[in-house]
């Protein structure tokens, strides 16, 4: 697709407008290609609800899709469901904000130093490798069975995949390009501003991405254990009440927001990074 | 800021060496060479021969040599905005537009209104008027190159380097590039230092042809062309000079060359 663009670019004497509308006419999808996703998730379905019809699969098991759809109706019509995916988006926000906030800013200081790096070398490579579930009973005991808890298993969840990605993006930015600003006589905070966080951004997003979707992940894991709002709580619940439907509504509900999240991300993403090539072929 | 004025860029007895694991590599064994204020110098060598080397160090990129470079009375000891240098590879950053290019290109003695105006100014040096706003991506091979001419020339440097700027270009892109770098070279009247193994673009261009033998890189000819441009290159004096060129890099074998054309 790029190579099509530039050729079209150097070939014709073109002006800027020329060049937006090449960029954009790529972009507008055609609807066969925007169908080939449905495919699988409809067939599959299809053939659930049909051997759910039949009888082949017992209902207080798994119940058919329709069923599900009638309790998710009922649950966002009451405001039950909104209640608790909400409860936990708040939660994931305040968590992310912790952790996503702390792994940039010691990103950041790692990045710009070696020492800094070489002094928590130990402490990093001890406490990366504990899954967070782990942390879950000792944070429990520490700060009790309320929020703090929780927020406190979201901000270390998403804290590492935002840190690594920070310091991966600044140090792998191109010599070549610092080069140049050397060459330009730039001073220091011209080349972190201009060069090393630009180049670093693509790195950082992905940081995020990954960050965000551990930290909604974590936020279920906290709330199966001990919570009284949020979709793991209702999931948890719905499980103790025998309530399938429930239940399922709860995880699908989980992974459609995760999709939503992430969807929101890289849209901003595309808008801020406008420049990377890399972006624009997916 | 006698900039226009120009100022003779002298070097002296220059070694370098690379250290290396398995080892010290000399990469340039005694290079004395006196480039004059608005000269053209095209040096031709082989690839590894130090002719990149020579470049990053007169620019400042490179620490740890013998011997003397001289700016004027200046001994170069670092980078400096008096060097400007074309990379064969644009090295356009690629978060920035053409314009953004040029502009960080712009030292900090501009004022936002002079930083404006140089940029409009070398954007259409460059022929790129109507491209401001493109990212380099959305650029060909050719325009990019030219991009960043266009950035190391705001500065208004003394001596500019160009290292191998049209090797990764298609042929015809070359020649046309080679015009237009003529054209800025007459404009600007900018000390200008090529290296290149084309020995066609180094004729093309160079007031004077500076040939350079393999590792350790020493200067083995040194040939100036007092041909009258735009120059031609099918004319009888620049095959005659294409020919000396030639022998110094085929000694013997190539003895057929003598017949082609």
């Amino acid at each position: 697709m790029e190579a099509i663009i530039s050729k079209t670019v150097c070939v014709q004497p073109i002006n800027e407008k020329s060049i937006r509308l090449s960029s954009l006419s790529f972009k507008t999808l055609n609807p066969a290609r925007l169908m080939l996703p449905l495919v699988l998730p409809v067939l599959l379905l299809l053939a659930w609800e049909f051997l759910s019809n039949r009888g082949l699969i017992r209902s207080s098991i798994l119940p058919a899709p329709s069923t599900i759809w009638q309790t998710a109706l009922d649950m966002l019509k009451s405001g039950e469901l909104i209640n608790h995916l909400w409860t936990s988006i708040l939660r994931v926000l305040q968590g992310f904000a912790v952790g996503g906030t702390l792994g940039l800013a010691l990103g950041f200081l790692i990045g710009l130093s070696e020492k800094v790096e070489r002094s928590l070398l130990l402490v990093t490579g001890l406490l990366r490798p504990i899954p967070i579930i782990a942390w879950v009973p000792v944070l429990i005991l520490w700060m009790g069975i309320d929020e703090a808890s929780k927020i406190t298993v979201i901000a270390i969840g998403s804290f590492w995949p935002v840190l690594l990605n920070v310091i991966h993006g600044i140090r792998t930015t191109d010599r070549k390009f610092i080069e140049v600003a050397r060459v330009l006589e730039k001073g220091r905070i011209s080349l972190w501003w201009n060069v090393i966080l630009p180049s670093a951004l693509p790195s950082i997003f992905t940081g995020i991405r990954i960050g965000i979707g551990i930290a909604w992940m974590s936020v279920i894991a906290a709330e199966l254990i001990a919570a009284s709002a949020g979709v793991g709580y209702l999931i948890m619940y719905a499980r103790e009440l025998s309530q399938p439907d429930v239940m399922l509504v709860g995880v699908v509900s989980i992974g459609v927001t995760g999709l939503l999240i992430d969807v929101i991300i890289k849209r901003l993403e595309g808008r801020l990074l406008k420049w990377n090539v890399n972006l624009q072929t997916r | 800021m006698a900039s226009q004025a120009g100022q003779a860029l002298n070097i002296e007895h220059l070694n370098k060496e690379y250290k290396l694991e398995s080892g010290a590599v000399k990469a340039l064994g005694d290079v004395t060479l006196n480039v004059q204020p608005g000269e053209f110098l095209s040096i031709v060598g082989g690839s590894g021969c130090g002719k990149s080397t020579l470049l990053r160090l007169i620019v400042g990129l490179e620490s740890e040599f013998e011997g003397c470079i001289l700016l004027g009375n200046t001994p170069i000891t670092g980078t400096g905005v008096d060097r400007g240098i074309v990379f064969q590879e644009a090295r356009l950053l690629p978060w920035f537009t053409v314009e953004q290019n040029i502009a960080f290109g712009c030292g900090t003695q501009f004022s936002y209104q002079e930083r404006k105006r140089t940029v409009e100014e070398h954007i259409d040096l460059v022929g790129l008027a109507g491209f401001k706003r493109a990212y380099p991506h959305q650029l060909s091979g050719g325009m990019q190159q030219r991009v960043s001419i266009a950035r190391a020339l705001v500065n208004r440097p003394k001596v500019l380097l160009l290292d191998e700027p049209f090797g990764a270009l298609d042929a015809l892109t070359r020649i046309n590039m080679q015009q237009e770098v003529l054209r800025i070279w007459e404009a600007e009247k900018t000390t200008m230092i090529l290296v290149t193994h084309d020995i066609d673009e180094a004729i093309y261009l160079g007031d004077r042809v500076v040939v350079m033998s393999d590792r350790p890189g020493t200067i083995k000819r040194d040939l100036t062309v007092n041909l009258p441009r735009p120059r031609n290159r099918s004319d009888y004096d620049f095959v005659q000079i294409r020919k000396q060129i030639y022998a110094e890099f085929f000694a013997h074998e190539e003895r057929a060359t003598d017949y082609a054309i």
